[in-house]
């Protein structure tokens, strides 16, 4: 059969493709890059499944990989609009799942954390559901947490027997979609069907138990992005304000660990720098502890758990004319989030009743009008108030922050590059 | 695909599971390993189909399983009352069954008695009109042994108007077998070009010319070729699938035979969602009967055309309407639509092309055969051609079927189904679309969009009418929950996107959204409408963006200024738990 060549024009450029094939691996072909989530081979029929590869093709939005390309295609793929539905659907799916990236075996190697790092989402648009989800643990070898599971179809398609049973398989439908796994047919896998599995899962839903290496650090595969260029975010210079009138900056730590705040010390020696330029007020690092005059800007690390927490977001919007939550807790709840699928009850008890204790004897949960009252949940500073900026990391780098709040008080807002993005 | 051991076909699984579930009310595990062993295929995969579809059950359920429609129709007829006086009169509570395991009480999305709300279906015979004392004597009955046969309703037919201004297409007398007789002189190609004289478009609500889809079909190449008559009637508050299988099951199995000629196909399937199992016997009867007189089975009326049709029953999935997820489901997987690399006419069920039409269209294309092409496209307007049913049900005095030719206004069919106070109406379904009482002139059309400046509305199939003393939050709200519930959760879209709008809507309702937000619903549902799978996603949200603009003032009540958070209630959990400990 003869291979008809046909021509696509991909935002304004011509290219060749075989008549037949699928716009994202003819696009793909002429090194052009649609992002995509769950397709990762060309099938028939092709998944379809994630909609991440949504591009406009002859005007009319549709995704690369269920279409066949045609002489004639026009198809647009960077348009502002067509990049912001795309942007959409993978905040979806961080909103709809509990992505808690600095727990996750696969940080760094996941593509859906690819995906937010290459299209810039330092927070999601959509209210994150926390909605509890199964940790299946029964099989031997392979490790089930629906908490970060897709629903990309990848493994339902892809991973069978000798015989070509499927091991793994849609259950249910709707919101309550998961994927079940078979586990007769899942003892029927050898070892390497059992790695190759969870290396087809772009996110950490299957895990191989043993065999999953964790490289927390270094060079992860989507660490560095090797395949595009990215223009890392301006270096602005600054020149100390001639009037002598400095910016005035505020900090707070509520539900989290202090971490963004150690990342900010490490700003080391150019902290000397910084002071030339700003002056802080409210922080935990000057040990001041009330606003003395109104700030410039406010940093907020950590989400809010209890009614203190409340209080003193509250606060800092007042008192503070640009809000900027720090790192993932203040972003949308983060780590100490994880709660957020459990009663609180659960969590009390846990924490003060049934967990082993020094003072075995004094099991008591703590209650006292002095001490702060925990919140059902741990909110995102954006429920509460509304936040002007947002710089992700857990914590986020020292050089990222300051970069950041630099370009935020001095220049023109704040753009996180590539290699400066991090959930974890 | 048959395994030639056990004879067992892996695309008749929906037919074996039903078969467990009507035999003892659920399937067991040892059913799914049995079938599983069977049909080579594995335990997990069975699992993920029963659990796709409503009516199947993995646990016991009581000797009667009684369903109650949840729309909203059922709503404002009193739903929350008889939902009441079910779960007092079987001692069972909704999603389970009671302690003597003779009840058990689901809720289901809409049944197609809207005309006859609130209803319900037990062990799938309908019963109508429902009050809490009707309630009590058809449980009371039950309970002392009396047969469901007795009490069960015949479900009554309204038609209320067969164009009467001019002349009917479908509700006019039926003559069996006047269509046949007509067909077989022809040449296949010659009834594609009366199909397309006739301007005969799809009457499933999505107006895609029929004549057309039928010459794709007849062009593709293949010796096996299918006619599905997709009588998955489940757009809420549409029901005229219903009256026209019940009055005139032979002209519905007419146009399939009128199909199946002019494509070339020999094989046609009904099929027929359960909640129309009351159906099934009626058509059967005809499906045999036309077989004895020779308008089925091999050489009809001496032709050398050979057509078969059988009936294939859904099991509770309101996305197989859509073609095809139905295709889909009637190869015994999982309802979700396919991605649109083919289309059904080029690769539908087994890969060999299919024509998928509804019941309606496959009825008035036997009437176009019987009449031919004129009485159809004289009627009707310059741009859209013929008559159509409208379900019309809710706040009006007549609720039921009318055929109405193209070109009436909103204002004379509100004036014939007798609607005097009409705040709401949601036209094609909860993914179409909202009128008020300021578009009483808007002329109801198949083809014509309407917009602000052109006065027209695209009126797929049903109409329901609310009144000014019904809440829109509680029918937006009905809506919501209905798509949240039937998204079959392929796509993230739809899947993801409809959930996160019923919680958005859920804040707008308890006053806790602010301006922003409420605008933000219409960013929301663009990604929802640009990017997901299939029409399902691409228009559930629809009535919501609609509804903010047709009702500001109510969003205006509702809407904050500035983000407000309350405090107190999100504390409750700790104070509830210090004070109790």
């Amino acid at each position: 059969m003869d291979l008809r060549k046909v021509i696509i024009t991909i935002d304004g450029k011509e290219f060749e493709a075989i008549e037949g094939q699928s716009l994202i691996e003819a696009a793909k072909n002429n090194g052009f890059y649609i992002p995509t989530l769950c397709h990762f081979k060309e099938i028939y029929p092709p998944l379809g499944t994630c909609r991440v590869c949504t591009v406009n093709i002859n005007g009319k939005p549709d995704t690369a990989c269920t279409r066949k390309v045609f002489d004639g295609m026009k198809v647009e793929v960077n348009t502002p609009e067509v990049l912001d539905n795309r942007k959409a659907i993978v905040e979806m799916l961080f909103a709809e799942g509990n992505h808690y990236c600095p727990a996750c075996a696969k940080s760094g190697d996941c593509e859906l954390q690819h995906k937010g790092y290459e299209m810039g989402i330092s927070s999601s648009r959509f209210p994150h559901l926390f909605e509890e989800r199964p940790r299946d643990f029964k099989d031997d070898r392979i490790f089930m947490e629906h908490n970060r599971c897709i629903l990309c179809k990848r493994c339902v398609h892809e991973v069978k027997t000798n015989k070509g049973e499927n091991v793994f398989y849609f259950q249910n439908r709707g919101h309550n979609m998961l994927v079940g796994m078979d586990y007769e047919k899942a003892k029927e896998l050898t070892d390497e069907q059992v790695i190759e599995a969870a290396r087809l899962c772009p996110v950490g839903a299957i895990i191989a138990k043993g065999k999953n290496v964790a490289k927390p650090f270094g060079d992860r595969k989507f660490d560095v992005d090797k395949d595009i260029k990215w223009i890392p975010s301006e270096d602005i210079k600054i020149d100390i304000p001639k009037d002598g009138k400095k910016k005035i900056v505020a900090t707070t730590s509520l539900a989290g660990c202090f971490g963004c705040h150690m990342s900010l010390l490490d700003i080391d020696l150019e902290l000397i720098d910084i002071l030339e330029l700003v002056e802080f007020n409210k922080s935990p690092l000057t040990d001041i502890k009330n606003f003395t005059k109104q700030c410039d800007i406010g940093i907020i690390e950590g989400g809010v758990a209890n009614s203190e927490n409340f209080e003193v977001l509250r606060e800092f919007r007042k008192k503070c004319n640009v809000i900027v939550a720090l790192g993932e807790c203040s972003i949308w709840g983060g780590m100490p989030a994880m709660r957020n699928t459990l009663p609180l009850k659960d969590c009390l008890e846990e924490a003060y009743l049934n967990s082993i204790s020094s003072e075995n004897d004094e099991k008591i949960i703590p209650y006292h009008e002095d001490i702060p009252k925990l919140l059902n949940k741990v909110y995102s500073v954006s429920d509460i108030i509304k936040i002007d900026y947002y710089i992700p990391g857990c914590p986020p780098n020292a050089d990222h922050i300051w970069k950041a709040v630099k370009n935020i008080l001095f220049g023109a807002g704040e753009k996180v590059a590539y290699e400066e993005f991090k959930y974890d | 695909m048959k395994y030639a051991a056990t004879g067992k076909d892996r695309t008749q699984l929906l037919e074996y599971l039903w078969e467990f579930q009507n035999e003892k009310g659920y399937i067991s595990t040892s059913d799914i390993k049995k079938l599983s062993k069977e049909l080579g295929i594995s335990w997990i995969e069975i699992e993920g189909v029963i659990s796709f579809y409503h009516f199947f059950k993995r646990k016991p359920t009581g000797k009667y399983t009684i369903y109650l429609n949840n729309s909203m129709i059922s709503e404002i007829k009193g739903f929350h009352k008889i939902r009441e006086a079910l779960e007092k009169e079987t001692g069972a509570v909704f999603g389970g069954t009671d302690p003597t395991g003779t009840f058990s009480l689901f809720e289901t999305s809409c049944i197609g008695l809207s005309d006859q709300e609130p209803a319900a279906l037990i062990n799938f015979m309908p019963v109508v009109n429902l009050t809490p004392g009707k309630v009590k004597n058809i449980i009371e009955h039950l309970r002392k042994g009396g047969k469901i046969e007795e009490i069960k309703d015949e479900v009554k037919d309204y038609i209320r108007y067969k164009n009467d201004k001019g002349e009917p297409v479908l509700f006019r007398e039926y003559k069996e077998g006047e269509s046949i007789l007509k067909l077989v002189k022809k040449h296949p190609q010659e009834v594609i070009q009366d199909i397309k004289d006739s301007g005969l478009t799809g009457r499933g609500g999505a107006f895609f010319p029929t004549g057309l889809k039928w010459e794709f079909a007849r062009h593709s190449q293949s010796m096996q070729k299918y006619i599905i008559c997709n009588a998955d009637e489940g757009e809420p508050g549409t029901f005229k699938d219903r009256v026209l299988i019940n009055q005139m099951p032979g002209l519905m199995l007419e146009g399939m035979i009128t199909a199946g000629y002019a494509i070339g196909a020999n094989k046609g399937f009904i099929y027929l969602r359960a909640e129309y199992r009351f159906l099934k016997k009626k058509i059967e009867d005809t499906i045999q009967h036309f077989y004895d007189i020779g308008l089925l089975g091999e050489n009809i009326l001496g032709k050398s055309f050979d057509f078969d049709i059988s009936v294939v029953m859904g099991a509770g999935a309101y996305v197989c309407g859509e073609e095809t997820a139905l295709i889909e489901s009637m190869e015994g997987k999982r309802g979700g639509p396919r991605t649109k690399v083919f289309f059904p006419v080029e690769r539908g069920y087994l890969d060999k092309p299919t024509l998928v039409n509804n019941v309606e269209t496959l009825c008035v294309a036997a009437r176009i055969m019987e009449f031919g092409s004129e009485i159809f496209s004289k009627k009707g307007t310059e741009n859209s051609q013929g008559t159509k049913l409208l379900s019309i049900s809710g706040d009006c005095k007549k609720p039921g079927i009318y055929e109405i030719e193209w070109g009436m206004t909103i204002e004379e069919m509100l004036n014939l189904c007798e609607a005097d106070d009409v705040n709401y109406i949601q036209f094609n379904g909860f993914a179409g679309t909202i009128r008020t009482k300021e578009d009483l002139h808007h002329i109801i059309s198949g083809v014509e969009m309407g917009n602000k400046y052109n006065p027209y509305i695209r009126g797929g199939g049903s109409v329901m009418i609310f009144n000014s003393k019904r809440d829109v939050f509680d029918i937006l709200t009905n809506f919501s929950n209905f798509f949240i519930a039937e998204s079959c959760g392929l796509c993230t879209p739809c899947r993801a996107g409809n959930y996160l709008m019923g919680k958005r809507l859920e804040k707008i309702k308890k006053g806790e959204a602010t301006f922003d937000e409420i605008e933000e619903i219409k960013t929301w549902a663009k990604v929802l409408r640009d990017t997901s799978r299939c029409g399902l996603g691409k228009t559930s949200t629809n009535f919501m963006v609609e509804a903010i603009d047709k009702f500001p003032e109510i969003f205006k009540e509702k809407g904050q200024k500035e983000k407000s958070f309350n405090l107190s209630a999100a504390l409750n959990d700790y104070y509830d738990y210090v004070k109790n400990n």
